[in-house]
């Protein structure tokens, strides 16, 4: 079942109170693909992510999850869904109380039975993917930027979870730490078979990894283009979206 | 055929359980797989250590066509017979074993490297002792240096060379005092009863119930209202200061003050100590008053003082000294909370868990510093006959 969907909003509009943040969002991420989400700063990139990691309820419009409706269940049903994700922060969000081994540990200690040096195997896998190993009794202050987003990477692998979401995962990364964290990637998708949403406005990261995506326009706040990242670049006519993808300064774009 | 099976310790485990075994010749070995192998099960075997006989030149291949189920606990196990292999000197034939296990593997080293362990040895308990005394000593020097820089900073503020923002020391200001007028209200009001009943109890067996209000009158004025004022204003004004500068610590927010070459001294920590000196001693003539009002409505209500008879005790029993010495121990308590609670918000780290951690400590060393230097002033007091 190549064309399985794993996750699709329809029409929906996220808001913050009266301000509208985007509209009429309809999207269909398949079982496998990497799924990018894109668009210049301020047009609710972040917030869409948001919406669909849970921590937002749109003001319109419905959100599946394989079969099941999102927003339509309890709290506790919400919180089984979100089992099936793993999120990587935009900055880690690692706990900074806790050792980079606790924080992979917590989830495992919270929502499974396994005993304790079965979660430290576990533990010790995760950041061995990452090839994080090293680090794995160190504090988040103790470790630089890239290696907090890895160590971040590993904590949302932690319960094994199909889907992944990542939120700008090579920005304030240096070009080689950034196309590794592109080439773990894929290597996580394939091997894992996960299904990985992105936030990104890294270029030749995105044409790199993506096969999905939407294109969302800060003015209109719609989404004005769906298609990889390739295609976008190569065959999208609409001036926003060609300017974006070809790095073109707006008048340029506007022509 | 089969000249040396070693199998898994689930061997006879229920169905689906995940099981392993090793079949073939010594150095061109099987490794069979099935079951469902996933983590959350809690039934992965570890790969033991003297799992694989020591054949240099040895191959291992993979079987996998019995896994009904797999996710990273599989890998965890074939994890472990990789680290077994390489010390053997066997090499995995990794192209039979499907492309996501594959991939997976192959990301993770063949020797780990050895963990990078933060916490260095306890030491001993005289060095231990050692290095404390020298911390907190160094702590006091580093304290007045802040304390000689921020009134540096004043001067120059005065002479118009260094900018200390004037909104910045209304906002402090009013944050410290008439937004803390309240809860000061509320404590001193129950200081000042509690010590009405206190000294009733005893002073009425003497029938000198009407010193009630010289009691009263005289603790509040020379102790109380200072004291009681300068703690609530550790823990409400001190932890804030505390917790927002060592956010700011967190943000580089100071960072970037610095390398404006605005003083931080001047700009951050100029404002609130003066905002404290500034409401410390209102707060603390309020207080008094406020005090005094509590042991009036219980020496009202519970004794036979008249109104007028109070009033004539309280006024008459402590001179204008008293207050200036309360007055002068408030200022001194504001100053001390303002300038050790930025001094701990400026030395926290960087984390989350710093800023509780600078809160917290703002609000303790706050205090017990007030009660320490109440204290002192006691017998300070003492000597000078106050």
């Amino acid at each position: 079942m190549p064309d399985q969907t794993v996750l699709s909003l329809r029409d929906v509009t996220l808001s913050f109170g009266p301000k509208i943040i985007q509209k009429n969002i309809s999207l269909d991420v398949r079982k496998g693909s990497i799924f990018a989400v894109m668009g210049g700063s301020g047009c609710g990139k972040s917030t869409l992510l948001k919406s669909m990691i849970g921590l937002l309820r749109p003001s319109v419009g419905e959100y599946h999850v394989g079969d099941e409706n999102y927003w339509a269940g309890s709290d506790a049903h919400r919180t089984d869904l979100n089992h099936r994700f793993g999120v990587l922060f935009q900055s880690g969000a690692l706990w900074s109380s806790m050792t980079i081994g606790e924080n992979i540990a917590l989830p495992l200690q919270m929502f499974t039975n396994l005993k304790p040096p079965v979660i430290r195997r576990l533990v010790e896998l995760k950041l061995g993917f990452v090839g994080m190993l090293q680090a794995i009794d160190l504090y988040p202050s103790e470790i630089s930027g890239g290696m907090r987003k890895r160590a971040g990477l590993a904590r949302a692998l932690a319960l094994d979870p199909d889907i992944l979401f990542f939120d700008e995962p090579s920005a304030g990364l240096d070009p080689i730490t950034s196309a590794r964290l592109d080439d773990l990637i894929l290597n996580l998708r394939d091997g894992l078979g996960a299904t990985i949403v992105i936030v990104s406005h890294e270029l030749s990261s995105l044409f790199h990894i993506a096969d999905d995506g939407i294109f969302l326009d800060a003015k209109t706040k719609i989404p004005i283009a769906h298609g990889s990242p390739r295609d976008l670049r190569d065959n999208c006519t609409d001036p926003q979206v060609h300017a974006f993808m070809h790095r073109e300064r707006d008048e340029e774009g506007n022509k | 055929m089969t000249d040396k099976t070693n199998t898994g310790p689930s061997s006879n485990a229920p169905e689906n359980a995940p099981q392993w075994r090793l079949e073939g010749e010594q150095n061109a070995t099987v490794m069979v797989l099935s079951g469902i192998w996933q983590a959350r099960t809690g039934t992965i075997p570890v790969f033991p250590k003297d799992g694989l006989p020591k054949t240099p030149e040895g191959h291992l291949s993979f079987e996998t066509s019995g896994i009904q189920a797999w996710d990273t606990g599989l890998i965890a196990f074939l994890w472990d017979l990789k680290r077994v292999a390489h010390d053997a000197g066997i090499s995995l034939d990794m192209q039979t074993l499907p492309g996501p296990m594959r991939q997976l593997l192959e990301l993770l080293p063949e020797a780990p490297d050895d963990p990078v362990h933060h916490k260095s040895p306890r030491p001993p308990l005289l060095e231990a002792v050692g290095r404390r005394s020298i911390a907190s000593m160094t702590e006091v020097g580093v304290v007045s240096e802040l304390a000689a820089l921020t009134a540096k900073g004043a001067v120059q503020t005065i002479l118009g060379r260094s900018r200390m923002r004037l909104s910045d020391l209304l906002a402090n200001t009013s944050d410290a005092g008439p937004y803390a007028l309240l809860i000061v209200g509320i404590v001193n009001f129950l200081i000042g009863a509690i010590l009405a009943f206190v000294g009733a109890v005893e002073l009425q067996k003497f029938a000198a119930g009407v010193y009630v209000a010289s009691l009263v009158g005289i603790a509040m004025v020379r102790e109380m209202a200072a004291v009681m004022t300068a703690i609530i204003m550790a823990g409400r004004t001190g932890g804030a200061y505390a917790a927002r500068i060592s956010t700011m610590q967190g943000n580089e927010e100071i960072d970037a003050l610095n390398v404006f070459g605005i003083q931080p001294s001047t700009y951050l920590i100029l404002p609130a100590v003066l905002s404290l000196i500034i409401t410390m001693p209102f707060l603390y003539l309020y207080g008094c008053l406020i005090g005094m009002l509590g042991g009036f409505v219980v020496s009202i209500s519970m004794l036979d003082i008249t109104a007028a008879g109070y009033f004539h005790q309280t006024v008459t029993s402590f001179g204008i000294g008293q207050f200036i010495f309360g007055f002068v121990k408030s200022i001194v308590f504001g100053a001390f909370i303002g300038l050790t609670s930025c001094r701990i918000g400026l030395k926290a780290g960087r984390s989350a868990a710093d800023v509780g951690i600078a809160a917290t400590r703002a609000v303790v060393v706050g205090i017990v510093g007030v009660i320490a230097i109440d204290a002192i002033f006691a017998v300070i007091a003492d000597v000078l006959g106050i």
